[in-house]
């Protein structure tokens, strides 16, 4: 009895630290089912994706890749480049979820997203993890139903305007990508990443495959590993 | 191309990578120098999506006043930037966007 009670206060505790977060997602579940129409998905396809893949930035870049009609293993590779970064929350998140059994560390894996991490991490580090998969299950369940919910709007939207890609929606693509890098620009070696990244994307433009985006991530990848490096080395004689 | 082979394949990478070491455990490690080029990959990505939207929109450079894409995308980086807020720097850059476009080189 004690642990029904206990359960659900943990799965809606999960969910009410989860709300700030569906806010700010909601108007991008809306902008890329919008953006998923306008590059020529169907509806079932575009919805399909958030169901099945359920990963903003990699759904964002993942339709505007198809759109540019991008072979299968460079969207893929692309794919697994911009997701690496959630290994570093699945690491992060084991200890407390090592006793925890398989059936719920499959599906809490697939819905570890950006802002599940965010919430959930907290809590743990803060007020222990006793009990955390139903408040980690509160959380993913939201995250889903929200992101569910506003790409259904957003599909909606950009099939009843059809004419929206010709006013320039695809510049709305451009402008969420910059809005999403620029913060995080402030450290150098991170600037330096992103202006090896975009020297030598524009001058690889038109390589067969997407293979500009691939070399172009390299590029920034080790520019900011070499940049790191050397100002490691400069800051003991400074 | 298959839109749905597509997202499946997308879907099998983003799990897997979600489930390393929640599902497959300790027995997983990444050395050192993975973790600090992970913190790359996002800028590096990013920028390699945005920079040609914003100098060359229809595939070829054009750094002129028609190509309304550059100073839309300029604000939008420069709001995030100085505000931290994404959602508030794409709605002014739609605004610098449509004004410039239809507002200030009419035809």
């Amino acid at each position: 009895m004690t642990h029904t009670v206990n359960r659900r206060a943990l799965l809606l505790e999960g969910t009410r630290d989860t709300v700030p977060m569906l806010v700010g997602a909601a108007p991008f579940g809306v902008i890329f089912g919008t953006l998923a129409i306008a590059a020529g998905l169907s509806s079932a396809t575009a919805i399909g994706m958030s169901v099945l893949v359920f990963a903003g930035s990699s759904q964002f870049i993942g339709v505007s890749l198809i759109g540019a009609g991008t072979a299968l293993p460079v969207l893929w590779l692309t794919t697994f480049v911009v997701n690496l970064r959630h290994a570093l929350y699945s690491a992060t998140l084991l200890p407390f979820a090592r006793d925890w059994s398989l059936a719920w560390r499959w599906p809490l894996a697939f819905w570890l997203t950006d802002e599940t991490f965010a919430v959930v991490e907290h809590r743990f580090r803060t007020k222990g993890a006793e009990g955390g998969q139903w408040y980690w299950l509160g959380s993913s369940l939201a995250m889903y139903g929200n992101w569910l919910l506003w790409t259904v709007v957003g599909v909606s939207l950009g099939q009843s305007l059809p004419g929206l890609a010709n006013l320039g929606l695809d510049f709305a693509m451009g402008a969420t990508f910059a809005a999403i890098v620029a913060p995080q620009l402030k450290r150098r070696p991170a600037l330096g990443a992103a202006v090896a990244a975009g020297v030598v994307a524009m001058l690889g433009r038109g390589l067969p495959y997407k293979l500009d985006l691939m070399l172009a991530a390299l590029a920034g990848v080790l520019s900011g590993l070499l940049l790191e490096q050397w100002a490691k080395r400069k800051e003991p004689s400074a | 191309m298959n839109h749905w082979l597509a997202i499946i394949g997308m879907m099998l990478l983003t799990v897997l990578i979600r489930a390393s070491f929640l599902v497959f455990g300790q027995r997983l490690a990444f050395p050192d120098w993975l973790n600090r080029a992970l913190h790359y990959v996002p800028p590096a990505v990013l920028s390699a999506l945005v920079v040609p939207m914003a100098l060359a929109p229809s595939g070829t450079v054009d750094i002129s006043l028609h190509n309304a894409y550059l100073p839309g995308i300029i604000v939008a980086a420069l709001v995030a930037w100085k505000s931290g807020k994404t959602l508030l720097a794409i709605v002014i850059s739609f605004a610098v966007y449509g004004l410039w476009r239809w507002g200030l080189l009419p035809g």
